[in-house]
């Protein structure tokens, strides 16, 4: 039982910790012990990036609708290379990229604080219109509340999307096969490192911006190179290590991943480093994780590496019998080390 | 960057794990105590254990700032996040560690104002934005952080900001090794000496131990490098039978230190006994501020209660610290006390032993 929630009916004074929202262990029981305890949809409790719903017979149509939603709680609200109106639009594409959609329409809901200047807001919503246009995404309904100040870091957004799955396209963990490879679209932790150091008002590097990015088209290179994509996903919130833990997660087969061969920018290392963070555990926004058969890895990242998102891309892993459940990270120095989810939020260390 | 690369060499660390087989071969059991956290962590992180020969054993010690403050010090620090007016500014390591009532982390869900920062700058800031309201630092750490410290104390006095201090609860290092070696519960045949440490100290600040305890030390940085050149060296000196203090960090530290840091520190403190977690109370091992500079002092401003305070029950911590229990010793490891749910600090901390040995354990 999850300690830090209150057990049915016992009105314990537990709270809801900042930990529960990290993407770590406290936020996988969070879902797992209260959500899918009530929520008891099988398409929910599937925990991918968007539900797809079958379309066969609607309306003489073929294939699936894939449908999702997400809330956008970033803080500073424009930090560099984005800002929450383009991040919402990017989080909602990816998640329905993520399950070999094409992304058709989306909602957005935006709750703002009092006091929030109407400039920034224009600014906000202007970048949501010029990134939705830009990744053919239509904004086709929407909603606007305003909270007293105190009650909202500025603005929030939520959103859901619906895109459109052709007939025949399945992917799922479930076609997870032991020898398949773990691909990553590119250099890991950029989002998060440049939002915490826009959060404290650090500039260590010009180069470093966050990679929020829509990813339809870089998930699309795969389908036209006609890889067999067993698994996506959008390492988001948690980064590239939370993802794999998920994937392995009651599984019968672990993942392996090669230290050496995972894609991080010397300003994210050396900012890891300093606020002793793992890369591995650091937010993306515009980073994809595919598993594919060892047949189809050469191809996929022939694919990724000549689209313009995914030229930093490698095969980072591969997923194998030993270890079931669990994802194994190899060192250089022929050592191995458990990867374990963070227990909560990424916060600094002290010395 | 360039550093990172360099001493993450993997031809250089097989180079130099040979060399300590080779060195160790037929030499019997030795012992060496990495004392900080960060070390800890990092040989953990890299799996350095499984390089080592098995006659070759490293074990934790109390180097770990978040881990061995006490049982009271966090239930102040408790406190004084839920009083009206008062906002309590910390390291993220502190937010999880368990109080008698409970931790930061809960405290903040309750409602408290208690705020993470990455640099005590940022607490002193938060005073000036803040007018109406009493910023409190927690100052803990060792002698890496205390002169930043300093420097926020200091600054505050020059600028009349009235509304900033500071609970000091840091400790000093030297006090506590010697600490560990006049319990004389762990047998050691020499140190890893901190490399953070020890670049504002100085690797000049551990001749005690050859001096006085017949003990070697190797001063060490955190990559896989530097840590098995420095347990080479250790191996050497145990060999060769003439412990003394190798500087193995030498682009960090000096023999003397860094001596505007040291200014610094003696500016703002004076050095007073200490009550460290596994311990008990270290003479002349902790940091409380010059009188001049009792203003600042969070414990005096705001009139801090003696409170009473419980150790977690079944938590081993302090035998942890003293490098007196392996964490896999412990019966909470793993089952009661985990980093979702700790018992007990060392399980908190990223620095902390069992969080090291937990999160970080090699796979099979």
């Amino acid at each position: 039982m999850l300690r830090s929630l209150p057990a049915e009916g016992s009105g314990v004074s537990e709270r809801i910790r900042l930990a529960h929202g990290s993407g770590g262990e406290l936020s996988r029981r969070l879902v797992h012990e209260v959500f899918l305890r009530y929520l008891l949809d099988p398409e929910l409790a599937r925990l991918e990036d968007s539900a797809v719903l079958s379309a066969d017979g609607l309306d003489g149509a073929c294939g699936a609708l894939a449908f999702t939603t997400d809330s956008y709680v970033v803080s500073p609200l424009e930090f560099p290379g984005g800002d929450i109106g383009k991040l919402a639009v990017c989080g909602t594409v990816n998640d329905l990229a993520a399950a070999g959609a094409r992304p058709l329409w989306m909602a957005a809901g935006w709750i703002l604080e009092e006091g929030l200047p109407l400039d920034t807001l224009e600014r906000l919503v202007r970048s949501m219109a010029e990134w939705s246009a830009a990744a053919g995404i239509r904004v086709v309904t929407g909603d606007t509340k305003v909270v007293p100040q105190g009650l909202a870091d500025g603005a929030y957004v939520n959103t859901s999307g619906v895109g459109w799955v052709p007939q025949g396209r399945c992917l799922g963990r479930q076609r997870v096969r032991s020898g398949d490879r773990v691909l990553v679209s590119g250099c890991l932790g950029d989002h998060g490192v440049a939002v915490m150091l826009a959060r404290q008002g650090i500039s260590m590097s010009a180069h470093l911006v966050s990679d929020v990015a829509p990813l339809h088209g870089l998930v699309q290179s795969l389908f036209d190179a006609e890889v067999d994509v067993r698994w996506l996903r959008d390492a988001t919130r948690g980064g590239l290590g939370s993802v794999l833990c998920e994937l392995a997660q009651g599984a019968n087969y672990g993942i392996e991943v090669e230290e050496q061969s995972l894609p991080v920018r010397a300003e994210v290392s050396g900012a890891a480093e300093l606020l002793g963070l793992d890369p591995l555990f650091i937010a993306n926004e515009g980073k994809m994780v595919v598993v594919v058969p060892p047949e189809d890895a050469a191809a996929a990242l022939g694919a990724w590496n000549s689209h313009p998102l995914g030229r930093d891309a490698a095969v980072v892993g591969r997923v194998t019998e030993k270890h079931p459940g669990r994802v194994v990270s190899l060192t250089p120095y022929g050592t191995s080390r458990i990867v374990h989810l963070p227990a909560g939020e990424l916060l600094p260390r002290i010395c | 960057m360039r550093y990172l690369s360099d001493f993450r060499d993997a031809a250089a660390c097989a180079a130099l794990a040979e060399r300590i087989r080779r060195l160790a071969h037929g030499a019997g059991e030795m012992q060496f105590m990495e004392f900080c956290g960060g070390h800890t962590h990092a040989i953990a992180r890299h799996g350095l254990r499984s390089l080592l020969p098995e006659n070759v054993r490293l074990v934790s010690g109390p180097g770990c700032p978040v881990c061995v403050s006490s049982q009271g010090d966090v239930d102040r620090a408790v406190a004084l996040a839920g009083r009206d007016g008062v906002t309590v500014v910390t390291f993220g390591d502190m937010m999880q560690v368990p109080g008698s009532e409970g931790s930061l982390q809960e405290a903040r869900a309750l409602g408290a104002d208690v705020r993470v920062v990455y640099s005590p700058a940022d607490a002193l800031r938060l005073a000036v934005d803040c007018p109406g309201r009493q910023v409190v630092f927690l100052g803990v750490g060792f002698e890496t952080t205390a002169p930043a410290v300093a420097a926020t104390v200091l600054q505050a006095q020059r600028q009349g900001i009235t509304n900033y201090s500071v609970l000091s609860l840091h400790k000093l290092t030297p006090p506590a090794m010697r600490a560990v070696l006049d319990a004389g519960e762990v047998r050691l045949d020499g140190v890893i000496g901190p490399g953070h440490v020890s670049t504002v100290i100085g690797a000049g600040a551990w001749r005690f131990l050859p001096e006085e305890h017949g003990l070697g030390c190797a001063v060490a940085g955190f990559e896989p490098a530097d840590l098995l050149l420095a347990v080479a060296e250790l191996v050497r000196m145990v060999v060769e039978g003439r412990p003394e203090v190798a500087n193995c960090y030498r682009r960090s530290v000096s023999d003397g230190g860094n001596s505007r840091a040291l200014a610094v520190m003696e500016q703002a403190f004076q050095v007073v006994d200490a009550d460290w977690r596994g311990l008990g109370v270290v003479p002349a091992s902790g940091l409380h501020f010059r009188p001049e500079l009792a203003d600042l002092d969070a414990g005096a401003r705001l009139a801090l209660p003696k409170l009473e305070s419980r150790e977690p029950a079944g938590c081993r911590c302090g035998e942890v610290l003293r490098g007196v229990l392996e964490p896999s010793q412990c019966p909470l490891f793993g089952s009661a006390c985990t980093p979702e749910s700790p018992v007990g600090p060392c399980m908190v901390s990223t620095e902390g032993a069992c969080s090291a040995h937990y999160l970080l354990r090699e796979a099979g």
